[in-house]
């Protein structure tokens, strides 16, 4: 062949899998927060799901960052299909008009979840919970409070803690001795937040910022922290894999996980689909045997192995004394208290 | 290279001096020296002294489709905004060299200032931009972006190139009857074309090793290397990474000695009668 | 085209020689207009890809969009207001009108976002009235705004919409500099527990200019070293230079993360060294940070430190020793000054990258390493408060721009690159 023809065609093919790489493909995207929670979805509900229905899944992860999606749905040039929301961002998302107002009679019967789980553009995945997580190696003695987490003399080391406002300052205050069901209620006023800054001011100099949630049970696997708040799931998974990391549920705070559709996303029908498929109690049940975050449906908690069921955030010994997030109080304080602890984090 | 008569003070800082820069050649090497071996450790740890042989990490590379999707993703998207970097670079280049106006010293500082501007404002500016017209998520945003911040090398590299280069001959050309297109392919492009394909090779190296605007504007099929690697160093830092680093290591270095041998080439030829 | 003309040769007076100047100007001029054609086609591309959306950037830092968007009749109408009493009835009534209008729609909730900006618990304020909207025929509408939330009633929560009331502000550019309006319009500093940006831009400086220094340091004796060898030793020398300079941002600083964790290379040879009995913290701190920033910009201080020091003869410094001037008298005097565009050009290309760093310190810092450019993108992915993340990318162009004016001036920009090879 001509060399120039044989350059030419190379530069075809090129160009062709350049722009068919672009336009929209038939494919389901689904985003989540990647890691071993990622791998647990792929396993209940992506794979059986193609399985099922023969819709093929791309499946990427995010940090829970808003701003690719409102950029796509304000450009109408939405590629996701579904994505995995922690509340505060589904609440915002629904009101600015991000996330379609959701169907219901498309996924299932309401009586089958737990009710808080349902909101008008989301539908509960999941319940995760944030917990004191320790290296029982590193650590002489068992804690048994946020105040042990405080207690530098009693249980000397780095401490491990999520970077942001969220769920810093809550844990501060219970530290502080705030009762759980006040904490939001003394979150709510100045000088609430001024003492739960002061109280983080006591063990600033030793805590090492987390951002992704793969990262505490490394950091707490390489003797780099001695406790460390984290996603009790992700604790539970370097468990099997035989680091010997240990929970402590006292005071945890818990949230849902949410499904929402963005508005505009390409594949809506097959997104509903999706969605129905991953709210169904079977599947749910092989989720939370994956990575142990309590089921939304009502069902699949019935499902549940007893010796799974006791490792989830939903189990009543692990419920008791724990804390909802209040979503409502992160929709309004999001913006000033990031603020306040990027400025605190900063000094 | 010592005198013989140079005193003991000057034979000590002489000795010190040459420990002195030995080290900091070893603080500029060493990093990247000491992650190609962890790569073929056997186990997942990142530690020295290494457990065993394995090419494991190296398959799990190969066999991921995350990083297969990624590095294609590369591969496109690179090649392609080098292109466009050096089919706008080089004429410019050409056209400032050539002529004077009043401005162009503004003009070519703007030309260059993506080389400076901070990475981070050209990615959030770009993402703002092109968001409303379905630029992001896309290839083509991304590939104009990197074309973008690579085309300032091109144009400085081939600019260097024409001011060793004697115009007369394009002159000559024409008068021969060359017409003006014949004359840049036939004369100007082959003794420029070092400076065009170093020029090139900075834009590639740019590109390839581009995240912070591939953070801003890249959807998840649009994911690059560097950028599966920023994911993997925040979340997780495997092997995996060692071995993904050993790769790219490599690439650099071949494209090093590429542009080793073409400054030489040229100056053998600028050299030449 | 006329422009061009002045920097043509003077035309000589002699009558025959006219048509042929006057051909030659044409020539000259469809020269000039051929070679401009070769650079117009990447000076539209980059007007496209680079200066159109930066402008837009900038812009964006100071406009003030959601109010008018979503309120235009009020805020027409509270542009009028003085401010002192409650606004009158018709401002109420236009107001309701236009939550009724907007109810449920993002546009309200934009706004809604803006107000919370300033005021938190403005959200829940604006969402609560719209609920009481729209008002039933005959109904106050001032009774109605005020009975759904009491702050209606308050000439503050009208005063916040009238400072928003227009399509530009400054407030966050004052934000970025730890200022801003208060309720009386006046510009006041933000409390120190809130202020962060004067510390977050003093501190790009800080670290860029300790980078700088000890980039300078490391790289003068190695540029001198490297100089003053023989050819062929130069040149396998700069490929240690030219290697780490080739090697991907992100392969360095996993390296520098694997050398410098706790089990490390450089923690196992300190332990065993004796230097330290138990593990230094060496990264995810200001130290990782400044060891890798080092190492990444290293390459841009030795190289136009060597093509400069490659130029100096030395014959001077042979002719000061031959004087008898003691050798490092005769250095310091002698060629040190003539290494000086050297420094001032590395220095400044040093010091304006690392300006923008964002990777290193993001992957190797903890937040008291984070520069202008973290918190740039930090409003741009993480709250989506675009206006903040315009105005502190405004504030670190503008200081980008000052030096790299300064550095045009003394290198000139096309000896840039050419430098940095």
């Amino acid at each position: 062949m001509n060399p120039f023809f044989a350059k030419k065609s190379l530069l075809m093919v090129a160009l062709t899998t350049l722009f068919a790489a672009t336009s929209a493909q038939a494919d389901v995207t689904i985003i989540s927060f990647g890691g071993t929670n990622q791998k647990a979805q792929a396993k209940a509900f992506y794979e059986p799901f193609t399985k099922a229905s023969g819709v093929k899944i791309v499946a990427s992860e995010y940090n829970g960052e808003q701003a690719k999606i409102k950029a796509m749905v304000e450009a109408k040039n939405v590629s996701w299909d579904v994505v995995e929301l922690e509340s505060p961002e589904l609440a915002r998302g629904c009101e600015e008009g991000l996330y379609e107002k959701l169907d219901m009679s498309k996924i299932g019967p309401k009586a089958d979840f737990i009710p808080s789980a349902l909101s008008e553009c989301g539908i509960g995945i999941f319940v995760w919970s944030t917990v004191l997580a320790y290296n029982a190696d590193a650590l002489k003695g068992t804690p048994t409070s946020w105040a042990d987490f405080w207690d530098l003399k009693k249980f000397p080391g780095k401490r491990g803690m999520r970077k942001g406002a969220k769920f810093t300052l809550e844990f501060a205050l219970l530290a502080d001795g705030v009762k759980p069901e006040d904490v939001y209620k003394t979150l709510g006023t100045k000088a609430g937040v001024t003492r739960a800054f002061k109280k983080l001011d006591e063990i600033k100099p030793y805590i090492q910022w987390w951002e992704a949630g793969a990262q505490p049970p490394q950091l707490l696997a390489a003797g780099d922290v001695v406790m460390s708040t984290a996603y009790n799931g992700r604790i539970a998974s370097a468990q099997k894999e035989g680091k010997k990391l240990k929970i402590m549920w006292a005071n945890n705070i818990y949230d849902f996980d949410s499904w929402g559709i963005p508005v505009g996303a390409p594949n809506k029908a097959d997104a509903y689909k999706f969605i129905a498929f991953a709210s169904k109690p079977e599947n749910q049940k092989v989720f939370s045997g994956e990575i142990p975050y309590g089921p939304t449906n009502v069902k699949g908690t019935a499902m549940i192995d007893k010796a799974v069921a006791a490792d989830l955030p939903t189990a009543p010994q692990n419920m008791k004394g724990a804390l909802a997030s209040n979503t409502q109080f992160w929709v309004e304080h999001s913006e000033d208290l990031e603020q306040r602890f990027n400025a605190w984090a900063a000094k | 290279m010592i005198a013989s008569y140079a005193s003991t003070s000057e034979r000590i800082w002489h000795y010190a001096f040459r420990m002195l820069c030995g080290l900091i050649i070893v603080f500029l090497i060493l990093p990247i020296l000491v992650i190609a071996p962890l790569s073929f450790n056997s186990d997942s740890f990142l530690l020295y002294p290494m457990s065993g042989f394995s090419t494991r990490w190296y398959e799990e590379f190969f066999s991921s489709p995350a990083w297969r999707q990624a590095f294609t993703n590369s591969l496109i998207i690179s090649p392609f905004s080098t292109l466009l970097a050096m089919l706008l670079g080089t004429p410019a280049a050409v056209g400032l060299t050539r002529i004077d106006f009043p401005g162009k010293g503004l003009l070519t500082a703007i030309l260059i200032s993506p080389m400076v501007v901070p990475v981070v404002i050209v990615g959030v500016a770009t993402y703002l931009v092109f968001a409303p017209i379905g630029l992001t998520g896309s290839y083509l945003g991304l590939i104009m972006v990197h074309a973008a911040l690579g085309v300032p090398f091109v144009v400085t590299t081939v600019s260097a190139t024409l001011q060793g280069f004697d115009f007369n001959l394009v002159r000559a050309a024409a008068s021969l009857g060359a017409n003006p297109l014949t004359a840049f392919f036939r004369i100007t492009l082959p003794l420029v074309a070092p400076g065009v394909i170093s020029g090139g090779l900075f834009a590639f190296g740019t590109s390839f090793d581009e995240v912070v605007v591939t953070l801003f504007l890249a959807g998840p099929e649009q994911s690059t290397l560097p950028r599966q690697m920023f994911a993997g160093i925040r979340e997780n830092i495997s092997p995996t990474i060692a071995a993904v680093a050993t790769i790219l290591t490599v690439l650099s270095t071949l494209m090093l000695i590429t542009l080793e041998w073409l400054r030489r080439r040229s100056e053998r030829l600028r050299a030449a009668p | 085209m006329t422009q061009y003309s002045a920097t043509m040769p003077a035309p000589l007076d002699t009558a025959p020689e006219a048509s042929l100047q006057s051909r030659l100007r044409r020539a000259e001029r469809m020269n000039k207009l051929k070679y401009g054609a070769l650079i117009l086609p990447l000076a539209i591309f980059l007007m496209l890809t680079f200066v159109w959306p930066i402008a837009a950037l900038l812009k964006r830092s100071v406009d003030n969009p959601e109010i008018i968007t979503a309120f235009p009749q009020t805020s027409a109408l509270l542009r009028g207001w003085n401010g002192q009493a409650l606004p009158d009835d018709g401002v109420f009534a236009a107001f309701a009108g236009e939550m009724a209008q907007i109810k449920g729609t993002p546009v309200l909730a934009a706004a809604a976002k803006r107000l919370n900006m300033e005021v938190p618990g403005f959200r829940s304020l604006m969402m609560r009235t719209v609920r009481a909207t729209p008002l039933e025929a005959g109904a106050s509408a001032r009774e109605v705004l005020i009975d759904a939330d009491p702050r209606w009633g308050e000439t503050a929560t009208w005063q916040l919409l009238a400072r928003n009331a227009s399509p530009y502000t400054m407030r966050y550019l004052l934000a970025s500099l730890d200022h801003k309006v208060n309720e009386q319009g006046k510009v006041v500093a933000t409390s120190p527990e809130e202020a962060i940006f004067v510390d977050v831009l003093l501190r790009t400086f800080g670290m860029s200019f300790v980078v700088t220094v000890v980039c300078l340091l490391l790289g003068f004796p190695l540029a001198y070293f490297i100089a003053t060898r023989p050819v062929k030793t130069a040149n396998v020398l700069l490929m240690a230079v030219l290697l780490p300079f080739w090697t991907s941002i992100l392969v360095r600083v996993a390296a520098w993360i694997v050398l410098l964790q706790s089990q490390g290379l450089v923690n196992q040879a300190l332990m065993h060294l004796g230097i330290t009995d138990h593990p230094l913290q060496l990264v995810f701190n200001s130290t990782g940070v400044y060891i890798a920033m080092v190492h990444i910009l290293l390459p841009f201080m030795i190289l136009p430190l060597y093509s400069v020091m490659k130029g100096i003869s030395p014959v001077y410094m042979r002719a000061a020793l031959s004087l008898g001037c003691p050798p490092f008298r005769s250095f310091w005097k002698i060629y040190f000054p003539q290494t000086l565009p050297g420094i001032g050009a590395g220095g400044l290309l040093v010091f304006i990258l690392c300006m923008g760093y964002y990777i290193t310190p993001s992957l190797l810092g903890s937040p008291n390493e984070q520069m202008a450019s973290y918190f740039v993108a930090f409003y741009t992915n993480q709250t989506i408060n675009w206006g903040m993340a315009a105005a502190l990318s405004a504030i670190l162009f503008v200081a980008t721009l000052l030096l790299y004016a300064i550095y045009t001036r003394l290198v000139g920009s096309q000896n840039m690159a050419a430098r940095a090879r």
